[in-house]
């Protein structure tokens, strides 16, 4: 039997006005069509951090996630704010071919595409009008250092990228959402189908390329957002029950779901 | 009876079935082959048909068939495509769709002899084109449509969905992600059926003999402009293909060697046909090859 949470009591931590916000979210919700798969979710995301979202399998981590550069837009309708650079890019106007080139997505499954490695960076950016050689080539071997996956295939670029082992092909879709250049990465569950030498090398990836990009991580693995993540946002039946340094969140968890689930006896 | 036992007799039954499909095929095959081959000559191919008793060629015939098929490819890829696309990727769950869908399929199962008289009525008497290549083309066409826009559906939806996913996140254009990355990985499966309607089309007889007409007016091979009356690609000759002149020879052949005449042309057709469906293997495979980039 589900034990029940009051959804009144919740620990969300906000920021002052020092700290550089990347994005923060303001009253989103969700519905997919009756179902109302996310309540007010109040977040913000600080500058060249790597933030963590957990909690139980449908709590919404992913619903959350995939509304921030408006991949929901076809599924569901998505209420409320998102702030970006002082633009609510949650507006019917914005140009969301434009808003994802800056917020870049990793999927919980290696999605590359059955082309070529380079084709999989170039394919985009030629799109978007990166047509100079020289650049491509500067970007293919940037990003692919990026990503850590440069040594592995320099000399087989053009090789299938449906070739690659599952941890490489998710560090290609890494290497090709940060090709493009975005300033925020979302990521979810982007281990999950990974081994734990790859999980590794990924989570090395990510923590040097917060130096250069907002990442928000949606992750099932608890030692994995601690490793990573400087703060945590611990989700719950649609809910953002907690939000706080990750080191508060497993060493001190402020409110009774947060405790049970982070203790392992939850529900 | 144990599991294990049960399991055996089922693979026996299986097996048996598999043989009997296999067998009958390769008994048709070596029957019109043997029967047929051995009055296939040079001269059979290229020749020109005698217009009163039907001696002679196929040359005409067997030209008319593929130019036939090309008209008819030219005019049906090109709507099945975007018909494919839309139904694969754009038109929403709803009865709109559920109509058009319905409509495909009864259109696909029309029997090719009704689409055949309706193409006579409606471009043969009613716009007075008379028989002719393009009357044929559009009458294949219509029989040829419900399958290669099915076919097309169904190769782009077999497409993973994290394939769309991933090139709309990168910020591409719906339309982008389409032509770009999905089009390509279902194009082998689309190849592949292009070329197995081809065979079928080739061989169609029923939907042309009213509109195609059956007669082979002998043509200057020497003269490639589609406006000369003489000219092979005069889309407003009539044109008997071959398996039309199959049909033919065995309903009003006045020829002593009809029957001889029949079976090499029908060699002829289940040889085409045949290539047919080894070119779609072929091509549908190296395609794959092709676009992955995998060696
Ligand atoms: N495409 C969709 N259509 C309808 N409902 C959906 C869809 N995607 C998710 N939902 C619903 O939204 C709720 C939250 O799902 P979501 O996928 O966001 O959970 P999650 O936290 O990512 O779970 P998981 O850890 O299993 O990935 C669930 O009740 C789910 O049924
Ligand atoms: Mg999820």
């Amino acid at each position: 039997m589900l034990k029940q949470y009051s959804f009144d009591k919740t620990a969300v931590q906000t920021f002052d006005a020092q700290t550089s916000l990347a994005l923060k979210t303001e009253d989103l919700q969700v519905f997919y069509g009756t179902n109302h798969a996310m309540h007010d979710a109040n977040l913000a995301f600080p500058k060249n951090q790597i933030t963590a979202l957990i909690g139980a399998s449908g709590s919404g981590k992913s619903t959350y996630l995939r509304s921030l550069n408006r991949m929901n837009d076809t599924i569901a309708t998505v209420t409320g704010k998102i702030w970006y650079h002082g633009v609510d890019i949650n507006e019917p106007n914005v140009n969301i071919y434009e808003i994802r080139r800056h917020i870049g997505m990793v999927f919980q499954r290696p999605n590359p595409f059955a082309k070529s490695i380079r084709e999989n960076i170039t394919y985009a950016l030629r799109a978007n009008g990166v047509k100079n050689k020289t650049e491509l080539t500067e970007r293919i071997e940037k990003s692919l250092r990026g990503a850590a996956l440069w040594d592995e295939v320099k000399d087989s670029l053009d090789k299938s990228a449906l070739s690659l082992s599952g941890g490489q092909q998710q560090r290609l879709c890494i290497a090709r959402s940060i090709a493009m250049a975005p300033d925020v990465l979302l990521l979810d569950e982007p281990c999950s189908a990974l081994d734990p030498i790859s999980t590794v090398k990924v989570e090395e990836t990510l923590l040097e390329l917060q130096k250069q990009y907002t990442i928000i991580i949606v992750t099932h693995n608890m030692q994995q957002a601690a490793r990573i993540s400087s703060q945590c946002a611990f989700f719950h039946l649609g809910h953002v029950m907690e939000y706080t340094p990750t080191g508060t969140m497993f060493s001190n968890p402020q409110i009774p779901v947060t405790q049970d689930y982070i203790s392992g006896s939850f529900g | 009876m144990n599991a294990k036992r049960k399991d055996m007799i089922a693979t026996v039954i299986i097996d048996l079935i598999v043989a009997i499909v296999v067998g009958i095929l390769f008994f048709l095959l070596a029957y019109i082959l043997i029967k047929g081959l051995p009055h296939v000559s040079w001269s059979f191919l290229t020749g020109a048909t005698d217009s009163f008793d039907g001696t002679g060629g196929i040359g005409v015939q067997l030209f008319n068939s593929f130019y036939l098929l090309v008209l008819t490819m030219l005019i049906s890829i090109p709507i099945s495509l975007g018909a494919g696309i839309y139904l694969a990727e754009y038109a929403k769950d709803n009865w709109r769709t559920s109509l058009i869908r319905s409509a495909i399929e009864v259109l696909s199962s029309l029997p090719s002899v009704v689409v055949g008289l309706f193409g006579f009525l409606l471009f043969v008497v009613k716009f007075k084109i008379g028989f002719s290549v393009i009357s044929g083309a559009i009458a294949l066409t219509f029989f040829n449509l419900p399958l290669l826009t099915r076919n097309i559906e169904e190769s782009l939806s077999a497409v993973p969905r994290s394939q769309r996913e991933a090139g709309l996140s990168l910020g591409l254009s719906k339309w982008k992600t389409e032509v770009g990355i999905i089009l390509p990985v279902a194009l082998p499966g689309i190849v592949t059926g292009v070329v197995l309607s081809a065979g079928r089309v080739f061989g169609e007889a029923a939907a042309l003999i009213y509109t195609a007409g059956q007669s082979a007016p002998v043509t200057n091979f020497a003269d490639w402009n589609p406006m000369d009356a003489a000219s092979p690609l005069n889309p407003f000759r009539p044109a008997e293909t071959l398996a039309v002149h199959i049909w033919k020879m065995n309903t009003e052949g006045l020829a002593s060697n009809a029957a001889a005449l029949s079976a090499a042309a029908s060699a002829v057709l289940i040889i085409a046909v045949l290539l047919f469906n080894l070119g779609a293997r072929v091509l549908g495979s190296y395609l794959y090859r092709r676009v992955t980039a995998s060696k």
